[in-house]
């Protein structure tokens, strides 16, 4: 059930692009605002149709094919529920079956997203939260040959985002289609996909796994220095009694807020670039509590005052961006063996993921 | 009172509505989603109506309607009567009449329906027509229901373009806006306060149920 995607067109947006997302799997699909990534969706859904398009998905081709004769389902930025419809009947409009195997199937839905008591409520009556959850359910009731999300965190707060997103999690193994999210986060990204792609003016500038993504100098042009940060794989070793948790990792030690994960699991840890010091020594008497030892791979010097230091930290690459001056001051060449200093407190929850 | 004009303009204006509701929902829903550059070209044709003195817009009908057009010459072939001075003609005199008020509002209710609504009824496997039928009418229906009044109202008291059309026989072409008038000519003034008290009521009574019902809608909608 792969989605295959090539679509090519000049106006009204530029496009040159293709892509595969295999069944199961969750692309993120990362850019800029005005990139085009969500004329991609649009293109895959048929709201769209560049010059040259060639979908295909679940085996057949979609191309020529009107919106309604694809099988597939979207989140939209602001859900497009129907205003008019209750949650139940937003869900079983969409649905295929007649009937009673209609109901059926639209309250399984309903209490997959667990919206089972506000089956009955208009739109307008339920939070942000909920309304996502019933576009999420609606999108699913079609039974999709592809699931398109089209940044669907956006209009709700960080802690209502922070739960959808456990949901999500909890609903991948229903989700059993290629999956493309778009969005311009990338913790957002890093947390709930399986790859990502990273767009800019309707060209795909690179793509793979996260920490693939992450490094590639062509996509910290497009998202941005502030974006860029190195993803490190560490294992839980303990949970502190103070609210840290103790990680371990071939360079060193890592002390994080406290995340709740059992003692032995792999975490992923993306570090911000801007986050990590460097210093020549080992510092002592120090706030920070993590130091972890490396040794200097590149120095790329930017535009600016500052410049991009990439590290072997116990087999894996670690980004710090500090200033022209500091480089010089500390004599950091390639090789040089270096310090880098990470605030615990930097660490936020959200760049830590199973 | 003259009943058989009040039959006559009740019946005239509820087929007016039957015939040009149907026919504005399509036209109005095209109108507010395409985007044709000569679109203003075609708004203008269709507020046309407005702004044509009726007198003018009856001699243009009579012309189209009389036995030496193309469409007068079929019609008294086919039906054996001329379509002018005839109800037949009255009616389709109405209905181009009536344009304006019933498709502008309907199109500016398809307009007010998000365009991300018909996208994602599109999304969940609707084709265009269910999706008129089961997302769009139910949203823009206050809409299609200031179209239908506003021409129902609008039939009951034409005057021009019916006198011009129709002429004034009874039975056939004599509604009560005109019967009004000749009641008024012939000094008869109490059957003419009484027909425009009925008039006024049924005016009254029709235009305060659709702001009611419009209020109601939108107040679930919101």
């Amino acid at each position: 059930m792969t989605l295959s995607v090539r679509l090519k067109a000049d106006l009204p947006i530029a496009l040159d692009l293709s892509f595969e997302v295999k069944a199961g799997e969750m692309l993120a699909l990362v850019g800029p605002s005005g990139s085009g990534k969500s004329t991609v969706l649009r293109s895959i859904a048929g709201l769209f149709h560049p010059a040259q398009s060639e979908v295909t998905a679940n085996g057949a081709s979609w191309s020529g094919l009107p919106t309604h004769q694809r099988r597939v389902g979207m989140v939209f930025q602001s859900y497009a529920l129907f205003p008019h419809l209750t949650t139940l009947g937003n869900i079983s409009i969409a649905l295929k079956e007649t009937g009673e195997a209609r109901t059926i199937e639209a309250r399984r839905l309903l209490k997959l997203v667990g919206l089972s008591d506000v089956a009955n409520r208009l739109p307008a009556e339920l939070s942000g939260g909920q309304q996502q959850r019933v576009a999420i359910a609606r999108a699913l009731a079609r039974k999709p040959d592809v699931l398109l999300l089209d940044e669907p965190f956006s209009a709700v707060d960080r802690p209502t985002r922070e739960i959808l997103y456990k949901e999500i999690e909890a609903l991948r193994s229903e989700l059993s289609m290629p999956v493309i999210l778009v969005t311009h986060d990338m913790d957002e990204a890093q947390r709930l996909a399986d790859r990502m792609a990273v767009i800019d003016k309707g060209r795909l500038v690179c793509q793979g796994s996260l920490a693939e993504v992450a490094l590639d100098p062509r996509a910290m042009r497009v998202l941005g220095l502030r974006e860029t940060g190195a993803v490190l794989t560490a294992r839980v070793k303990a949970q502190e009694t103070d609210g840290l948790t103790r990680l371990e990792h071939p360079a060193g030690v890592l002390f994080v807020p406290q995340i709740r994960e059992e003692i032995g699991t792999e975490v992923k840890l993306r570090l911000l670039a801007h986050d990590v010091m460097l210093a020549s020594q080992r510092p002592s008497e120090i706030s920070a509590l993590n130091v972890i030892e490396g040794t200097v791979l590149s120095i790329t010097p930017g535009d600016g005052p500052g410049a991009m230091v990439r590290l072997d930290a116990g087999g894996e690459i670690l980004l710090a961006r500090i200033t022209r001056r500091s480089v010089a001051a500390l004599g950091l060449n390639e090789g040089s063996k270096c310090f880098a200093v990470l605030k615990s407190l930097a660490i936020a929850r959200d760049r830590v993921h199973r | 009172m003259d009943w058989q004009a009040l039959r006559l303009s009740l019946l005239l204006a509820s087929l007016t509505v039957v015939i040009l509701v149907p026919i504005a929902i399509f036209s109005g829903r095209r109108l507010a989603l395409s985007k044709r550059k000569s679109l203003p070209i075609i708004e203008a044709m269709i507020a046309l109506p407005l702004v044509l003195p009726p007198t003018v817009l009856g001699f243009y009908l009579l012309s189209a309607f009389g036995r030496s057009s193309p469409l007068g010459q079929i019609w008294q072939s086919v039906f054996g009567h001329t379509l002018a001075f005839s109800f037949e003609g009255l009616l389709l005199a109405s209905i181009i009449v009536n344009i304006p008020f019933a498709v502008q509002p309907i199109q500016r209710g398809f307009e007010a329906v998000p365009q991300e609504l018909r996208e994602a009824a599109a999304c969940s496997g609707m084709s265009p027509l269910m999706s008129l039928w089961k997302i769009e009418l139910p949203l823009a229906w206050p809409a299609v229901l200031t179209g239908a009044v506003l021409t129902f109202a609008h039939t009951l008291g034409e005057f021009g373009v019916v006198l011009m059309v129709g002429g004034a026989i009874p039975g056939e072409t004599k509604t009560i806006a005109i019967s009004i008038y000749d009641k008024v000519q012939s000094f008869n003034s109490s059957s003419a306060a009484q027909m425009s008290a009925v008039l006024l009521a049924v005016s009254i009574t029709t235009i305060t149920l659709t702001f009611l019902m419009s209020r109601k809608i939108g107040r679930r909608l919101s």
